[in-house]
C-alpha cells in the first residue's frame, strides 16, 4: 500500500476484480431466479436469498474492499461488530418471542 | 510536529490513518442499518398472517438498481487500480462511470418512489375498496379516476404475486361523495412501506454522499494527483471502501425488500 | 513536507480561537461548554426540586421570569404538571448528551489523549472541528427547543414511543433533530479517537505502557462508535411517526385522547425501547469510564506510587466494553419479559458488576502504602470511591429481576444513578479540572477554595442523594410533579402503602441540600475563572511531578506539541524507584546507560 504498485502485480488484481464482478451479475440473476422457485415452505426461499446475499456481501467486502488481505486488527474490530449487530437482532427477537404465560399461581 | 502516517502505513499496524478511520466509521455503519433491519425483522414477524405485502416492488426494476450498482462497485475499484498503476487518465473514465451509475440509481429509485406516491387504495363509504395508480385528480372536479381495480377483501392487496394475484386494470371514476377514505402507498400506509421508505431513503442518502464526494476527488479535489499522488491514490481507496459499503448495503436490502 | 508551524503564527482571532483544528483549543471548547450546559441542567433540576417541596404553589425569583418566557405552562410562576415534565425530560438529557458525556470524553479526552500519547494533535484534526460544531448545533437546537410554542420534549430522556409522537407539540421533533447533530457528533469524535491510540503512539508507546486513562477513552470511544447507531437508527424512525405518520413504534388500535389514532398501526413500542436501551446501556459506562481513567491518573501521582494491578485493570476495562453490549434489557425487566430472557440479561448484568468492583479494588489497593498528597484533585478522587461504591453497589437489587420489581421507576433508582454521576463521575470530573489547569494555563487554582468547594460538594451531594433510597423503597415514583403527593398518606389517609410524612417531609430536606449544593459550586466557578489570570504560577511544566507525557511538554503545549516525537522507555507510572534521584521517572526520560557502557565521545571539530 506505500509505493504505487507495479503494473504486472495490478494486472492480475485486475482479473481478479473482474472475475468478482461476473460472479456478482451471476448472484444477482440466480437470486432473482430463485425467488420464483416454489420451495413449498417459504422458509427456504427467505434462506436462499439470503445466503446468496451473504455470499455476494463475502466477495465484495474480501475482493473489492480487499479485507481478504487486510490486516488483523480490522478483521478484530469487524468481528467485533458483527457479534455486537448479531446480539442486537437476536435479543431483541428474542425478548418479543419470550413472554409469561401465568402468574405464579395459575 | 506533523501528524504521521497520513499517507505511508505506521509498520506495527500496516495501515495508514485514513483506512482506520474509514473501517471505524463503517462499523458504525453496519451497526445504524443492522438496527433498521432489525427493525423490519421485528415488525414483519409481528404482523398478523396475511397482511404482510408480497409484490409491492417491481422486481425487474430493482434487479436493474442493483446491476448498477454491482458495475459502480467494478468501476470503483478499477478507478482505484487505474491510480495505482499511474493511468490518471482511466482513473478519470472509471470514477466519471461511477459517478454516472449513481445518477442513474437514484433516477430508478426516485421513478419507484414516484410510482408508490401516485398508488392510491380507496375505500368507498359503501364499504367497497378500490386500488389503483391515479389517472385524474383535479381538486375542482366532483370525481377521482384511478386506474386498477376493486377487491371483495382486504387481504388481496397484500398478495401480489400468489396464484390469485393477476388483475385486469380499468378505469374507474369515483365521485368524491363516495368516498370514505383515500389513501397512498407513502409510508404512512403501512409499516413494510414505512420500513421500505426508510431503508431506502437512508441509503439513497449514503448514495448521494458517496457520490458528492467521489465527484469531489473526480474534479477539484485530483488536482492532488500532481502534488502528492499517494496521498490521493489513499483518498480514492478510502472513498472507494465507502461506496463498496453503500453497494453491500444493497446487496441486502434488494432480496429482503424485493425477493422474500 | 507541510511547515505548519510558520502559517500559524499569523492566524487571526477566528482560527485560533473559535475554529481551530488544535485538539487543545477543542477541549477546552468542549470543556467550556459542557460546563455550561452542566449549570443550566442544574438549574432545572434546582426548579424542579421546589416544585417537588412545594407542588402548586408560585416558585420565588424566577417564577416570573418563567412565566414571561414560557407562557402558559408557567402561568402565575407555578410550574403546571406538563412543565414540570419539559424539565425533567430536558434535565436528563441535558445532563447526559449535552453535559457529561462533552465534558468527560471530548474535552478530557481531545486535551489530554494526544499529549499522553506522545502524538501532535488528533489523527482527524478537521473532522475534529467538525465534531464540535455538530455538538454545539444540536446543542443550541435543544436549547432552543425551551422557546418554540409548546416547549421542549416532554416525555423523559428515554423518549418512548407512543407518548412522545402523541404529544401535539413540535418539542420532540427538536429532540430528535438535536439528538441526530449530538449523536453525529459522539460518532465522529469516536473515530478520531480510536484511529489516533491506534495510530500515533510515540515510538516506545506500546499498548501496556499507556496510561490507564488513554485504555479508559479507547473502550469509551468504542462503546459510542458502536452502541449510538442503533439509537440514531431509532431516532430515524421516531421522527418518521412525528412527521410522516408512519407507525414504527405505534400499535395498532392506538387511542389518542379518546379517539382511534389514524395510523396504519402494526408497529412495537417495545422496539423503540430496546433500540434506545441498546445505546442507553452502553451510555452509562461512557459515563463512568473515563472518570475511572482520570481517577487512576491523580492516585498514582498522589500516592506516588504505580497503580496496582494494572494489567487487571486493563482487563477489566475491556470486559466492561464487551458485556456493556450484552445487558441493556434489565432496563425493561417490567415490559413484559419472559423468564427465560430476563434471567439471560439478569445474568450478563451481576457478570458485568465484577470487572467493575476489580477496578474500584485496584483503585483501593492502590492507596496502600501509598505517601498520600492530600490536594484538591486527590480530596475529589478519593471520595469518588466509596461514592461510585454506593452507587454501584445499589444498582445490584436493580439488576435482579426479582428485587426491581419492585424498585423499578421509584426514587431508588433515582438515587443509584445520581450516586454513580453525581459524587461519582463529577467528583472525577472536578479532579481533573483541578488536575490539569496548571498544565492548560500554567497557573494553580486557589487550594483553599477548592477544598471548600470539595467538602460542599461532599456533604450535600449526599444529603441530596441519600434520602432517596428510602423514599424509593417506601414507593415512591419517578416523574411525578407533586412530589408523590397525591400517594400520600396525608391526601388518602389509611391507603395501603400510601407515602409517611416522613418521606414526604424528606422532599423539603431535598430541596435545601440541593440550594446549598448549588452555593457550594459558587467558589468552583469564582475560582475557574479567576484563576485563569490571577491564579498561583507554575514554577515547573511538571507542577504534581507526574511521570505522563503531557507533563513532559511546555506550558501550554505548542501547536504540535512536541518538537520530535518522544521516545517512551518505561511504563506510565513508574514512580518511587529505587535508586532513582527523584520519586518519579517520566515515561520518556532516556534510559541511564548500563553500567560498563562506552559513552560515545563527540568528535572534536
Amino acid at each position: 500500500m506505500d509505493a504505487v504498485a507495479h503494473d504486472d502485480d495490478f494486472r492480475q488484481h485486475v482479473r481478479r476484480y473482474l472475475y468478482v464482478f461476473y460472479a456478482l451479475l451471476f448472484g444477482t440473476l440466480i437470486t432473482v431466479g430463485a425467488s420464483y422457485i416454489p420451495f413449498g415452505d417459504h422458509e427456504i426461499n427467505i434462506g436462499v436469498a439470503l445466503f446468496i446475499a451473504c455470499s455476494k456481501a463475502f466477495l465484495v467486502a474480501g475482493y473489492f474492499m480487499h479485507l481478504l488481505s487486510e490486516r488483523k486488527m480490522i478483521y478484530g474490530l469487524l468481528a467485533f461488530t458483527c457479534f455486537f449487530f448479531a446480539g442486537l437482532m437476536a435479543l431483541t427477537v428474542c425478548s418479543f418471542a419470550d413472554f409469561p404465560t401465568s402468574t405464579f399461581t395459575h | 510536529m506533523d501528524i504521521p502516517y497520513t499517507v505511508h502505513a505506521r509498520p506495527d499496524t500496516g495501515l495508514y490513518n485514513a483506512k482506520v478511520g474509514i473501517w471505524l466509521f463503517l462499523a458504525s455503519e453496519v451497526m445504524l442499518f443492522g438496527a433498521l433491519f432489525s427493525a423490519y425483522i421485528l415488525l414483519r414477524v409481528g404482523a398478523p398472517e396475511g397482511f404482510w405485502p408480497r409484490g409491492w416492488l417491481n422486481v425487474p426494476v430493482g434487479t436493474i438498481n442493483t446491476l448498477v450498482l454491482i458495475t459502480s462497485s467494478i468501476t470503483t475499484v478499477m478507478a482505484w487500480a487505474s491510480c495505482k498503476m499511474n493511468q490518471f487518465g482511466r482513473f478519470k473514465f472509471f470514477h466519471a462511470c461511477t459517478i454516472l451509475l449513481a445518477i442513474t440509481f437514484v433516477c430508478i429509485k426516485s421513478y419507484e418512489y414516484h410510482d408508490k406516491f401516485t398508488h392510491y387504495e380507496v375505500i368507498f363509504k359503501d364499504g367497497r375498496i378500490a386500488d389503483g395508480h391515479i389517472v385524474k385528480n383535479d381538486p375542482k372536479a366532483d370525481s377521482v379516476t384511478i386506474s386498477g381495480h376493486f377487491v371483495a377483501d382486504r387481504k388481496e392487496l397484500f398478495d401480489l404475486v400468489g396464484p390469485n394475484a393477476h388483475h385486469p386494470h380499468e378505469e374507474i371514476r369515483i365521485p368524491r361523495d363516495q368516498i370514505l377514505r383515500m389513501e397512498r402507498y407513502g409510508p404512512w400506509h403501512h409499516t413494510y412501506l414505512a420500513i421500505y421508505f426508510t431503508l431506502t431513503g437512508l441509503h439513497a442518502l449514503h448514495v448521494i454522499g458517496g457520490a458528492i464526494v467521489i465527484g469531489f476527488l473526480w474534479g477539484p479535489g485530483s488536482r492532488m494527483w500532481k502534488t502528492d499522488r499517494e496521498r490521493f491514490t489513499n483518498r480514492i481507496e478510502v472513498s472507494g471502501l465507502f461506496w463498496h459499503f453503500v453497494d453491500l448495503v444493497w446487496i441486502f436490502l434488494f432480496p429482503v425488500l424485493y425477493l422474500i | 513536507m507541510h511547515n505548519h508551524e510558520a502559517h500559524h503564527e499569523d492566524a487571526g482571532f477566528w482560527r485560533t480561537y473559535v475554529f481551530s483544528t488544535d485538539h487543545k483549543v477543542i477541549g477546552i471548547q468542549y470543556g467550556m461548554t459542557a460546563l455550561c450546559f452542566l449549570l443550566f441542567g442544574f438549574c432545572l433540576m434546582m426548579v424542579m426540586r421546589w416544585q417537588i417541596a412545594h407542588p402548586g404553589q408560585p416558585i420565588p425569583v424566577v417564577g416570573p421570569l418563567l412565566a414571561a418566557i414560557l407562557g402558559e405552562v408557567a402561568a402565575k410562576g407555578i410550574m403546571a404538571p406538563d412543565l414540570y415534565n419539559m424539565f425533567g425530560a430536558m434535565h436528563g438529557t441535558i445532563m447526559v448528551f449535552m453535559a457529561i458525556v462533552p465534558l468527560a470524553f471530548a474535552a478530557f479526552g481531545n486535551y489530554v489523549v494526544p499529549l499522553q500519547i506522545g502524538a501532535p494533535d488528533m489523527a482527524f484534526p478537521r473532522v475534529n472541528m467538525a465534531s464540535y460544531q455538530a455538538y454545539v448545533i444540536g446543542g443550541l437546537i435543544m436549547f432552543v427547543s425551551f422557546f418554540i410554542p409548546g416547549g421542549p420534549a416532554q416525555g423523559g430522556w428515554t423518549s418512548y414511543s407512543p407518548l412522545v409522537t402523541s404529544i401535539p407539540t413540535d418539542g420532540q421533533t427538536f429532540w430528535i433533530v438535536g439528538m441526530v447533530f449530538l449523536i453525529t457528533s459522539s460518532l465522529l469524535g469516536a473515530v478520531n479517537f480510536i484511529a489516533t491510540i491506534i495510530q500515533l503512539r510515540a515510538p516506545g508507546m506500546t499498548w501496556m505502557r499507556l496510561p490507564f486513562f488513554v485504555w479508559a477513552q479507547f473502550v469509551t470511544a468504542f462503546l459510542l462508535l458502536l452502541a449510538f447507531p442503533p439509537l440514531e437508527a431509532a431516532a430515524i424512525m421516531q421522527l418518521m411517526d412525528k412527521v410522516a405518520h408512519t407507525s414504527f413504534f405505534l400499535p395498532t388500535g392506538l387511542a389518542v385522547g379518546g379517539n382511534l389514532a389514524h395510523i396504519s398501526g402494526g408497529g412495537s413500542p417495545l422496539l423503540w425501547q430496546h433500540l434506545f436501551w441498546f445505546l442507553a446501556h452502553p451510555e452509562v459506562y461512557v459515563l463512568i469510564l473515563p472518570a475511572m481513567g482520570i481517577v487512576g491518573e491523580i492516585i498514582a501521582n498522589n500516592t506516588r506510587k504505580p497503580l496496582w494491578g494494572y494489567k487487571s485493570l486493563v482487563y477489566s476495562v475491556l470486559t466492561i466494553g464487551f458485556l456493556s453490549f450484552i445487558v441493556w434489557a434489565h432496563h425493561m425487566y417490567l415490559t413484559g419479559m419472559g423468564i427465560r430472557i430476563a434471567t439471560f440479561f439478569q445474568t450478563t448484568t451481576m457478570i458485568i458488576s465484577i470487572p467493575s468492583v476489580i477496578i474500584l479494588t485496584c483503585m483501593f489497593i492502590s492507596l496502600w502504602g501509598g505517601a498520600i498528597r492530600f490536594n484538591t484533585p486527590m480530596l475529589f478522587v478519593m471520595a469518588f470511591l466509596p461514592m461510585f461504591g454506593i452507587g454501584g453497589l445499589t444498582g445490584l437489587p436493580l439488576g435482579f429481576g426479582y428485587s426491581d420489581i419492585h424498585l423499578h421507576d421509584t426514587y431508588y433508582v433515582i438515587a443509584h444513578f445520581h450516586y454513580i454521576v453525581a459524587p461519582g463521575t463529577i467528583f472525577a470530573l472536578f479532579a481533573g479540572i483541578y488536575y490539569w489547569f496548571p498544565k492548560m494555563t500554567g497557573r494553580m487554582m486557589n487550594e483553599f477554595w477548592g477544598r471548600v468547594h470539595f467538602w460542599l460538594s461532599l456533604i450535600f451531594m449526599n444529603c441530596i442523594f441519600q434520602p432517596m433510597f428510602a423514599q424509593g423503597m417506601a414507593g415512591m415514583l419517578r416523574r411525578m410533579a407533586d412530589g408523590g403527593a397525591n400517594y400520600s398518606q396525608a391526601k388518602v389517609p389509611g391507603a395501603i402503602g400510601g407515602l409517611g410524612a416522613n418521606i414526604m417531609g424528606l422532599n423539603t430536606y431535598i430541596l435545601w441540600a440541593a440550594i446549598c449544593l448549588g452555593i457550594g459550586q459558587i467558589p468552583f466557578i469564582i475560582n475557574l475563572f479567576w484563576s485563569i489570570k490571577h491564579g498561583k504560577p507554575i514554577t515547573s511544566d511538571n507542577p504534581w511531578q507526574a511521570t505522563t507525557l503531557e507533563w513532559q511538554t511546555p506550558t501550554p503545549p505548542p501547536h504540535g506539541n512536541f518538537a520530535t516525537a518522544p521516545e517512551v522507555h518505561r511504563g506510565p507510572y513508574e514512580y518511587s524507584v529505587p535508586g532513582h534521584s527523584t520519586d518519579f521517572t517520566p515515561q520518556n526520560e532516556p534510559e541511564a546507560p548500563k553500567p560498563g557502557t562506552r559513552i560515545p565521545v563527540p568528535e572534536l571539530a
